[in-house]
Formats: structure tokens, C-alpha cells, sequence
């Protein structure tokens, strides 16, 4: 049984908590407060806080500027499509591997895994190559099956070990009673694992919003997402700091509020089964 | 007749008048964000009157970004950009490659001839315009008339090294945070190596001989490192390596340089509403050490059809209005003269309103000062002055950079980073097969 911590050991780990999240924070905070500062307020040194001009002008240019709506539908239909589209693979590959595993389960395992080491531009010509014959350049649905390859071993990995918690006696139970093996795997066994699907479907929704090298190298203008639009506002000459940090508190707002409110969720999924 | 048929014989006239009414041609133009395309952006009203069966997408991306997404594109022949913008590195390099489509067939009135020629020098292989310059620049010294009276001192309009030394020597007060001169430090084929290379021009130095040798080891890169290295330990500010345009920039407009010897798009930046010494700064030419050649680079942004376009002719449309002289009249008539795109054709610097531009005449002359085709004191294999146009450059320029930053930094001495620097370069122009 876990033992009681004293009133004064608790303040210590909650300030202990609160300055690890702040300092974690305070480069996203930074640059929502830098969003509504002017742009010589944005770059004075030594920096100001509470001494800046604010305004609100930053974001009515990004706004006038660009077609925002645009690119936040494509980086919803983009995330989300991603994400689905690979849970419908990864459910089924990640059961196989989980409960019917072969001897080279753990090697195909750790060899999906090695996919992610390579860096992405070394297979950037040979995809770009295949996407353009395929006219998938500048579509959603070319997005959608490129970040679904690059995230699928991380979804494979996570739901095979949210699977692995699940009792094998449950399916073969289930299978007793004349399940079928879609019966299964629909009915019993992702019911059981959904927080852990969800986790895994918040985590790869987070990790399609925020990619900045495919969305940018395989996008023009129809399928651009926000990782585009941000890098519309960087600028090699002149100081744009407070627009660009205005496009990218737009650009990231949606994720973190949807993290916001899932974060439960979130820690739930990820610390699945890290204390037997 | 009967009725049917002529009412049928109506219908199909409609349908093709519709037909054609509605043949709209998409080009997709690739930019990079800075304030002379942003305004053009919001000039489009104007082409879409004049042109409404042209619709223009814009993508535009960070210029590093842009160089490598547009170079994907057309080395794969993609096809997904109609015009692009590129600087005068790439001109050349993609012209011989035959990545662009020529523009010698824009129309008449366009005058071409009306080009400034250092710019159009600079965007034209074997005879062909493969580009239309947007805006060009060349750099020069800014400074702070203030500090130069405080000190009894008078900026010649077309200083020496020597000069600007006393100069910084004698604007410079630590103690106050004020520093005699700001340079460029941190490491980049388009950032400390663009000054350098431009400087080094001046000291007579230059980065090939006529075969391709590397020419680190010779005394005039010695001489251009070491005036470098002495004006930025004594006079520059701390931390120096990490400055680029945007750091410098913003030193200069808080009043911490002297001096600073940059773009000459900077000018409209420390004059403008964001800087504090915007009523107190002069400019003068780049520097030189009177053999012939100044310290100051040329740069043009320019916008190109690639060959894998197919969108061609609405492409040069496009590009005919954004270059042409009457887009300058438009710049003007909305915007005012001080902010048209500058450095690309003569006749606006013949246009009296223009001339009453404060760095109108310096960055002309500063253009006019520098040749892409012939940019150093001895003769050269290549063209371009702060850069030598070869694919192989952008990996050299940033190699030697860190090098010649780390020296900055105090990591290393002015002759171990040269050492360095012929050795390297040595080694990957043997690796490229331009030397054995």
C-alpha cells in the first residue's frame, strides 16, 4: 500500500510539478504572449513582458492574409483520416501480434520500429517520385496514406502493448461461444482496449497535426495544412517574429485544446500497464 | 430550318461561348515571405481586372524551404509550380541545366533594355533572360550620423576599410552597449559567408584561380579574416557569431551599432516606424581598399517560369505585370515611391519623386558597383560576387561559414581556420572532379 506523503512533502512535489510543467511550457507561453506584442516589442532586449505594447494586430494580418479555414480543414482531415485509416491496419496486426505470436514476431516488431530511425529525407526523392506518377502530389488523400505509413509503427507498437494486458482466456472464451475472428476482434477485444485506442488515437492525431516535412514537401496549395501556413510567415529579412508566433499560436490552438481536454485520457493510455 | 434545330444549333453556340468564358487558367506562384511580395499579394485586384481568366495560387514558403521544394519539383519534372521565385544563385546553375523556360519573348513594351544591366547580367546564360528581376539589392554601409559627429568624424560617401575601422573605433563605447560595428557572424553560405565573400573581393582575394584551385591559403583571404576578426573582437558586439540579418537589424534599430554593412533592403527597415535611430542614419558605399573592387554583394529576387510548367504562356503573363514598369507606377500610386521594389530598372531611378527616396541613389550606385560577371581583382572561373554559381557552393559556403564563425567565436585562429577552410574545399572539389 502506498504510503501517505506529509503535508510539507506534498507542497514540495506539487511546486516540484508546477516548475517542471511551467519551464516545459514557457516556450509555448512565450510565444502566445510574443503573438500580442508589436514587433518591436517582440524582439527588444532586454525582453519585455509587462512593459510591451499589445495588440491585436498580428492576428487580424495572418488572418487577412491567409485562407486559415483552408489550411485548419486540411490538417483535420489530414490527422484524423491518417489516424483512422491506420488504426483500421494496426488493429488487426497488432492482435495477430499480440495473441497469435510467430518466432519473428519480436524482430518484425523492432524492424517496423527501425523504419522511424531513418531520417525522412533519405527516402524523400523515391516517395516524392512515386507520388507524382500516382498524382497524389498536393492531395489530402496522398497525405492521409503518407503520414499513415510513417505513424504506423508507432501505433502498431502502442496498441500491441495495450494488447498484451488483455487475458488471452477472454478471447478464447469469446471463441468458445462462436465468435468469429472479425467477431473478436470488433466485439471483445477493442471494447476492452479502448482507452488504450484512444490514447494511441490522440497521440498519432498530435504527432499528423504537427509534421513539417512531408505536409510541406508534398503540398503546394489545395492539401497544404497548418504546418504549411506557418511556414508561409517565416521571413530570412525583417522582423516578422510577432506574426509568425501569431500564425503559430493559430496553428497549434486547436491541438492543445484538444490535448487539454484529453489529457486524462492521454496519461491514462500511456501509462497502461507500467505497474503490475 | 425547322424550330428544333435551330434551337438546337442555339444551345451548342451557348455552350461553347460558356465553354469559353469559363477556360480559367490556374497558375501557382511559389514565394518567399518579405514585405515587396506580400504587397504584391494584395495588389492582385489589379491583375485579376486585367487578366480574369488567369487565377493565381500562391504558396509561399521559407526561403530554404522554397529553394528545396521548388528544386524537387522541377529536378522530377512535378510540374506543380508555374512561376517561381529564385535568387541570382540559382539563375545561372538552372538556366545551363535547362530548368527554366527563356523569357527572351516577353512582349515589346516590357523594354527589357529598361533592366538595370549589372541585374539582368546576372539572370541571362548564353543570351537568354531566364528570369525577371522583382527586386535586386546590392549592401553598403549604414551608420549613425549622430555617433560619426560626436566623434568629430565625416563618412566619405565611398569609404576605405581603413576608414570604417577608425570609424568603429571611434563610435564604440561597451560600457554604454554601444558598438562600433555590426557584421554578419553566423554561419551560412547566405549569411556570414555572403559578406565575406563580397568582402574579400575587396582585399583582392577570391574563392578559384582560372583552374579551380582553392585560394584560402593565399595572403588576401589572410588580410580579409584577419580586418574582419580585428573589427569584430574590438569593436563588434558580444556573442557576434550568432548574428545574422534579423539579429542585426535589430541591434541597429535599438542604437547598439555604429555601423552596419549589410542588404540595402535594410535601408526602408532603420528608417522605418520600428527603429530608434530612424532620423539619425547615413549610408554609404561598401567598403573597399582601392583595387578596383568594393565589399558589397548584388542579389536580385527574381521570378522564373520552370520548364515543367504547363501553364507557360499565363505564367509569363503573370510575370509581364509583376516586373513590368507600370506594377512600379501601381507600387507608388498605392504605397508610395519608397516602397516600390527596387534595384531593377533604370527609369525609376531617373523618376524625380524616386530620387527624393534617402537611399535611392546609394543603392543604385551600390548595384551599378558590382558584377556578377566579373566580380574579383584577378580573373575567375565562375560568376557571382558573394557567391560562386556552382551546384556544389550552398555545401561549400556553409562549411567554410561554420569555420570562419567558430574563428569569430574565439574557437580557432585566423590561419587554422583558412588552413581548414583550403582543406576542405580542396577535398570536395576533388570529390566533385573540378581539380585532381
Amino acid at each position: 500500500m502506498a504510503r501517505a506523503l506529509s503535508p510539507r512533502r506534498k507542497l514540495i512535489s506539487t511546486l516540484a510539478a508546477w516548475t517542471v510543467a511551467l519551464i516545459i511550457f514557457f516556450p509555448v507561453l512565450w510565444m502566445i504572449l510574443t503573438s500580442f506584442k508589436t514587433e518591436p516589442s517582440a524582439v527588444a532586449m532586454p525582453p519585455q513582458l509587462f512593459t510591451a505594447d499589445w495588440t491585436l494586430e498580428n492576428y487580424a494580418e495572418v488572418w487577412a492574409r491567409s485562407d486559415y479555414p483552408r489550411f485548419f480543414w486540411n490538417s483535420v482531415v489530414i490527422s484524423v483520416g491518417s489516424t483512422l485509416l491506420g488504426l483500421v491496419i494496426a488493429i488487426p496486426a497488432a492482435w495477430a501480434m499480440a495473441f497469435v505470436p510467430g518466432k519473428k514476431t519480436k524482430d518484425l516488431l523492432m524492424w517496423m520500429l527501425s523504419t522511424k530511425m531513418m531520417p525522412a529525407v533519405a527516402v524523400m526523392i523515391p516517395l516524392y517520385l512515386l507520388f507524382q506518377r500516382l498524382g497524389l502530389i498536393d492531395t489530402k488523400f496522398g497525405l492521409v496514406i503518407a503520414l499513415m505509413l510513417m505513424n504506423l509503427p508507432i501505433i502498431i507498437w502502442m496498441l500491441y502493448t495495450y494488447f498484451k494486458e488483455i487475458p488471452g482466456e477472454i478471447l478464447e472464451a469469446s471463441r468458445m461461444d462462436g465468435a468469429t475472428l472479425w467477431g473478436e476482434i470488433i466485439y471483445v477485444l477493442t471494447p476492452m482496449a479502448l482507452p488504450g485506442i484512444a490514447s494511441t488515437m490522440l497521440l498519432n492525431i498530435i504527432l499528423a497535426w504537427n509534421e513539417a516535412f512531408w505536409t510541406i514537401v508534398l503540398t503546394t496549395t489545395k492539401a497544404a495544412p497548418l504546418s504549411a501556413f506557418i511556414a508561409s510567415f517565416s521571413a530570412p529579412q525583417g522582423l516578422f517574429y510577432a506574426k509568425l508566433s501569431a500564425a503559430s499560436a493559430m496553428a497549434i490552438l486547436p491541438i492543445l485544446i484538444l490535448g487539454w481536454f484529453s489529457q486524462k485520457q492521454l496519461v491514462r493510455g500511456l501509462t497502461f500497464g507500467a505497474v503490475k | 430550318m425547322t424550330k428544333t434545330l435551330r434551337a438546337l444549333l442555339g444551345a451548342t453556340a451557348l455552350a461553347t461561348l460558356a465553354g469559353v468564358a469559363s477556360a480559367e487558367t490556374t497558375i501557382t506562384v511559389a514565394t518567399v515571405n518579405n514585405g515587396d511580395m506580400v504587397r504584391m499579394q494584395g495588389l492582385m485586384d489589379d491583375f485579376n481586372a486585367k487578366h480574369p481568366d488567369i487565377k493565381v495560387e500562391w504558396v509561399t514558403l521559407e526561403e530554404n524551404v522554397l529553394r528545396q521544394n521548388v528544386t524537387t519539383d522541377i529536378a522530377t519534372g512535378g510540374g506543380q509550380y508555374d512561376v517561381i521565385t529564385i535568387g541570382t544563385y540559382e539563375v545561372p546553375i538552372w538556366g545551363k541545366q535547362g530548368w527554366l523556360e527563356s523569357l527572351n519573348d516577353l512582349p515589346a513594351e516590357y523594354d527589357v533594355d529598361d533592366l538595370l544591366p549589372a541585374i539582368r547580367g546576372g539572370l541571362t546564360v548564353d543570351g537568354n533572360l531566364y528570369a525577371a528581376p522583382f527586386y535586386g539589392e546590392s549592401s553598403m554601409v549604414m551608420y549613425r550620423k549622430d555617433l560619426m559627429e560626436a566623434a568629430g568624424l565625416t563618412m566619405p560617401d565611398a569609404p576605405t576599410w581603413a576608414d570604417i575601422e577608425k570609424a568603429a573605433a571611434a563610435m564604440t563605447d561597451k560600457s554604454k552597449e554601444q558598438y562600433g560595428i555590426c557584421l554578419r557572424g553566423k554561419a551560412g553560405w547566405g549569411e556570414n559567408m555572403a559578406f565575406l565573400t563580397a568582402m574579400s573581393n575587396s582585399f583582392g582575394a577570391r574563392w578559384f584561380d582560372e583552374k579551380w584551385v582553392p585560394q584560402f591559403d593565399q595572403p588576401e583571404w589572410k588580410a580579409t579574416l584577419d580586418t574582419y576578426l580585428k573589427l569584430m573582437n574590438e569593436y563588434g558586439p558580444p556573442g557576434a557569431s550568432n548574428n545574422g540579418f534579423n539579429e542585426n537589424l535589430t541591434l541597429f534599430q535599438q542604437g547598439k551599432c555604429g555601423m552596419w554593412i549589410d542588404a540595402t533592403v535594410a535601408a526602408s527597415f532603420v528608417t522605418g516606424k520600428d527603429s530608434t535611430v530612424a532620423d539619425k542614419v547615413g549610408f554609404a558605399l561598401a567598403p573597399d581598399n582601392g583595387l578596383g573592387k568594393r565589399g558589397n554583394w548584388l542579389w536580385a529576387w527574381s521570378l522564373a517560369v520552370p520548364s515543367s510548367s504547363d501553364a507557360k504562356d499565363a505564367a509569363k503573363v503573370f510575370i509581364d505585370w509583376a516586373t513590368n514598369k507600370d506594377y512600379l507606377a501601381l507600387v507608388a500610386s498605392k504605397e508610395g515611391w519608397a516602397n516600390v521594389p527596387p534595384g531593377t530598372r533604370t527609369s525609376l531611378y531617373s523618376n524625380e519623386e524616386y530620387a527624393k527616396v534617402p537611399f535611392a541613389k546609394m543603392t543604385i550606385d551600390s548595384i551599378n558597383s558590382a558584377d556578377p560577371n566579373a566580380p574579383t581583382v584577378k580573373p575567375v572561373p565562375y560568376v557571382g560576387v558573394q557567391f560562386v554559381a556552382i551546384p556544389e557552393f550552398q555545401g561549400l559556403g556553409t562549411t567554410v561559414g561554420e569555420i570562419f564563425s567558430a574563428a569569430l567565436a574565439g574557437q580557432k585562429t585566423a590561419d587554422e581556420a583558412l588552413a581548414e577552410a583550403q582543406a576542405a574545399v580542396t577535398d570536395e572539389m576533388k570529390a566533385a572532379g573540378y581539380i585532381q
